[in-house]
């Protein structure tokens, strides 16, 4: 993606603003840049900025508006690294703020990704693409296109940032500009042994021009890219003073805990607040859209009360739906034929000609996100508008939400992002924004909007639960000649963005079972969409998640039916997908695969590529009587240029828990139309004693960076019922795995 | 009015014996950094140090808080305790949220037992962290009980 600097992007600040060079740098879209010169030079910090910008202070401080929340995953670090590499500066005088909610902001990356399915479509429906990206695109940190998508547009601004330095220092020297070096945030002239730093410099250098295509270092000149910077906000989260949404404070709040209908639908019937409302600290009951909220001057108190108040409600027409009338519905589905995602050849043909036709059906249930941070937001309504702090990966979405439930315009609406403990996808969603804002409105005062633990688990946007069917034809030498998938699940886009599945399959949906690297002549990926009353979102890796599960297990399964090693039939169809076999060799050398293993134990291997990246996994597990014990994960990964490869190995080792989880012990099930998963101890996490020795080999490699945050998730399941398979012959299509019988 | 002792010190707060010092510290005396996860014990997020021994905030009453307490606030003045160097070093948190439970965990065993087995540090360290941390706090706990 091409990155510009744009005229109107520079804002020019009078003589005597302490906050010197202010250099706005954007992908193409100039969306806001005229509202952002004439508020951002206020230096107010939440007017509407550009895409992402510096500053360069007097005193040397450069400041680098983050327009990607951190969640966990660096970009507070790994972005920072994109603009000081080109610029130059002393790396400790970097400060990172959060930037406001703004069109500027939008992930055009992310959409782009989105809307070709990262294939190249040719430069004239790339034209349109992108354009079309600025309109309907968000303000969005997910789909791990962070690095991706700064990867050239901030060092494209460090560079101008720094040609501009530079230009104005050789004027000042009275030299040729090609004489000065830039080290260490200073412009030097070795030749008069002269130098001008960049605070001294700056407010000059912004009244340049800045140059449009300033020149980029090669990839052998960089100092901090491809090395393992320590993260800037790791001091604030090992001593507390890391603030997250629930930690916002501000003078005369209150906090608020909320109530909503345990059935997804219904309403609000009837509560008696006379008692609540005698309750030590309580100031209001408040009825919402869509429950009700006890505030308070203390978050226990709040829920203390709530709790006392004890709503009834008005279930709906959901309430005798459950798990079992879903999984059942979805397996009927199977039998449709759906909406094609993907097709080559003839595999119905080749199908019922083949010499062995497997087939096997799977199952998947939905997942809650459960951040450690439960859902919150704090809303101040003043004569100006309204504040509103939240840990979102959204902050348009957030905007929006906020300005329609107090029904003023965006524009009156600033948003903080803070740090998010835990985002997985379900900060993806704008809901608290609404609730926060009511009730401030409701109280007159800042509030808190806090959702407890059970809130928390039974009403998320869960990950879809998926019924799949796989089918494949192996010629009399066991090649795999045909692959028919077909999975029935909700879909997610229709409901976020209904249009992208008018003309065709919601790709959230068939993710991964797509663009599979095994060369297979003949193959149809279909979705059978079946909606219920579960609200469905985006969970860490999404569809990926699912389909290197049905997919991996699948491709195991063919190997048995061969008769051949699970690596040697993978490795026999990935001839044409060099970087994918790598991957996968790597990660099966490091394993070992092929040692022998006392008996019990088993080896499983797995290979998926997602969000740009490769990753293969071995996972080594034992079965005994006590279940199935996970010893180790072996991870390869190629994800192209790797900006900072501890966050990266970080992210591996972080995403391969998370995995974890959820094959071992992840289920949401549905009674009685609610969710009846409520805590940790009947919706149990991976903890330290079942953690597996972890180990993650990245592959040195020149080619684009890929994400970081999701590639580790989706091998895991499939690695992990594939060891299952080889250490007992009993071959899972459901998970989780606790509960499942495992003997054969 | 129940009297603490937090972080050395003494507090006079005015409100229920029944309320769970998580509460206290977090909304009446501004001490952000102990968590609410779940209140209800299982995740860990508000574990503090109430004496030598790891408490989880969620669960203990401000009437039943027996010794002076110690948040994240106050285990050093300056991120300097070892607990907090070593999780710097191997640069383990990732979204942080967890990690002042976690760090008041492992500061209380390494008191305890300055030598912990794997096992003993499995016991004492049952926090939850989402982000998957746990490979990096293993081999944190590991160098500092070589230590």
């Amino acid at each position: 993606m091409a990155a510009r600097l744009d005229r109107r992007a520079v804002l020019k600040l009078g003589a005597g603003s302490a906050a010197g060079l202010v250099l706005g740098f954007h992908l193409p879209a100039r969306l806001g840049a005229q509202e952002i010169a004439e508020n951002g030079a206020q230096g107010n910090g939440f007017g509407p900025f550009l895409n992402a910008w510096l500053r360069i202070s007097p005193d040397e401080t450069v400041t680098l508006v983050i327009d990607r929340s951190e969640m966990g995953q660096g970009v507070y670090t790994s972005l920072p690294m994109l603009l000081a590499e080109e610029l130059g500066c002393d790396w400790r005088r970097i400060r990172v703020v959060a930037a406001p909610a703004d069109p500027i902001y939008r992930n055009l990356f992310l959409v782009h990704e989105l809307l070709t399915k990262g294939e190249d479509i040719g430069d004239a429906a790339d034209w349109f693409v992108r354009r079309l990206s600025r309109v309907v695109g968000q303000q969005v940190t997910g789909g791990s296109s962070s690095v991706r998508g700064a990867f050239k547009p901030l060092r494209t601004a460090g560079a101008a940032a720094r040609e501009m330095l530079v230009t104005t220092a050789a004027r000042r020297f009275g030299v040729a500009r090609e004489e000065c070096t830039v080290e260490a945030g200073e412009v030097r002239h070795a030749p008069s042994e002269r130098k001008l730093s960049f605070g001294a410099l700056a407010a000059e250098a912004a009244l340049l021009e800045p140059p449009r295509r300033p020149p980029l270092k090669p990839a052998s000149a960089w100092r901090l890219i491809g090395k393992s910077v320590p993260r800037l906000d790791l001091p604030s989260k090992i001593d507390g003073s890391a603030i997250f949404g629930i930690d916002v404070r501000l003078p005369d709040m209150l906090f608020a805990a909320i109530a909503m209908p345990p059935v997804f639908g219904g309403k609000l019937k009837r509560y008696d607040s006379t008692a609540v409302l005698k309750r030590r600290g309580v100031s209001a009951v408040v009825p919402l859209p869509d429950g009700v909220a006890v505030v308070a001057d203390n978050t226990w108190r709040a829920q203390a009360a709530l709790a006392e108040l004890a709503p009834e409600w008005d279930d709906g027409g959901n309430a005798a739906v459950s798990s079992e009338t879903i999984e059942a519905t979805l397996r009927d589905a199977l039998a449709g034929s759906g909406r094609t995602a993907e097709a080559a050849g003839d595999p119905a043909k080749e199908l019922s000609g083949a010499a062995r036709r497997v087939s096997a059906d799977y199952e998947l249930p939905y997942l809650a996100h459960a951040t450690m941070e439960p859902m919150n937001a704090t809303a101040r309504i003043g004569a100006d508008g309204i504040d509103i702090w939240i840990p979102t990966q959204v902050q348009e979405a957030v905007q929006k939400a906020a300005a329609e439930a107090a029904d003023i315009s965006t524009a009156k609406v600033r948003v903080h992002t803070t740090y998010l403990g835990g985002g997985f996808g379900r900060r993806l969603e704008a809901d608290l924004a609404a609730q926060a804002v009511r009730l401030a409105k409701a109280v007159g005062k800042p509030v808190q909007a806090i959702w407890s633990r059970e809130e928390d688990t039974t009403h998320d946007f869960y990950r879809p639960a998926t019924a799949a069917r796989l089918e494949a034809g192996l010629d009399a030498e066991g090649r795999l000649v045909a692959w028919r998938q077909t999975n029935a699940c909700p879909s997610i886009m229709a409901r976020v963005f209904p249009a992208a599945t008018w003309l065709e399959v919601d790709q959230t949906a068939v993710e991964g079972a797509t663009r599979m690297p095994y060369a297979i002549a003949n193959r149809r990926i279909a979705h059978v969409q079946r909606d219920f009353h579960v609200p469905v979102g985006f969970w860490r890796s999404v569809g990926h998640s699912q389909n290197a599960f049905f997919k991996e297990s699948f491709v195991d399964e063919l190997a048995a039916a061969a008769g051949t090693d699970p690596l040697a039939f993978r490795r026999r169809l990935l001839a044409q997908a060099p970087r994918d076999l790598a991957v996968l060799e790597l990660a099966a050398e490091k394993a070992g695969w092929g040692d022998a293993l006392p008996p019990g134990r088993g080896r499983g291997i797995a290979l998926h590529t997602s969000f740009g990246s490769i990753v293969a996994q071995v996972a080594e597990v034992t079965v005994s009587a006590d279940g199935v014990s996970v010893e180790r994960i072996v991870a390869a990964v190629d994800c192209g240029i790797v900006v900072n490869p501890d966050t990266l190995r970080a992210q591996i080792e972080g995403g391969i828990v998370f995995g974890l989880t959820a094959a071992l012990y992840g289920r949401i099930s549905i009674e009685k139309g609610r969710v009846a998963e409520r805590h940790f101890d009947d919706y149990p996490m991976v903890r330290l004693g079942e953690t597996p020795e972890i180990e993650v080999h990245v592959i040195a490699s020149d080619q684009a960076p890929g994400g970081a945050g999701e590639p580790a998730v989706p091998p895991v399941a499939p690695a992990i019922a594939n060891a299952i398979y080889a250490a007992t012959g009993k071959r899972l299509r459901r998970l989780p795995v606790a509960g499942q019988p495992l003997t054969t | 009015m129940a009297k603490l002792v937090v972080n050395g010190q003494p507090q006079a707060v005015d409100v229920e014996d029944e309320m769970p010092l998580l509460w206290v510290l977090r909304d009446t005396l501004g001490l952000t950094g102990t968590k609410y996860g779940c209140g209800l014990g299982q995740c860990g997020a508000c574990t503090v140090m109430i004496g030598k021994d790891a408490v989880r905030a969620c669960t203990v009453t401000v009437g039943d808080v027996a010794g002076p307490v110690t948040t994240i606030e106050g285990l050093s003045p300056d991120r300097s305790h070892h607990v907090q160097q070593a999780w710097l070093a191997l640069q383990v948190p990732q979204c942080g949220y967890c990690q002042p439970g976690f760090i008041m965990a492992a500061a209380a065993l390494f008191q305890r037992s300055p030598k912990p087995t794997e096992a003993e540090a499995i016991e004492a360290l049952t926090n939850i962290c989402r982000c998957g941390t746990y490979a990096r706090i293993r081999q944190a706990v590991r160098i500092l009980a070589k230590a």
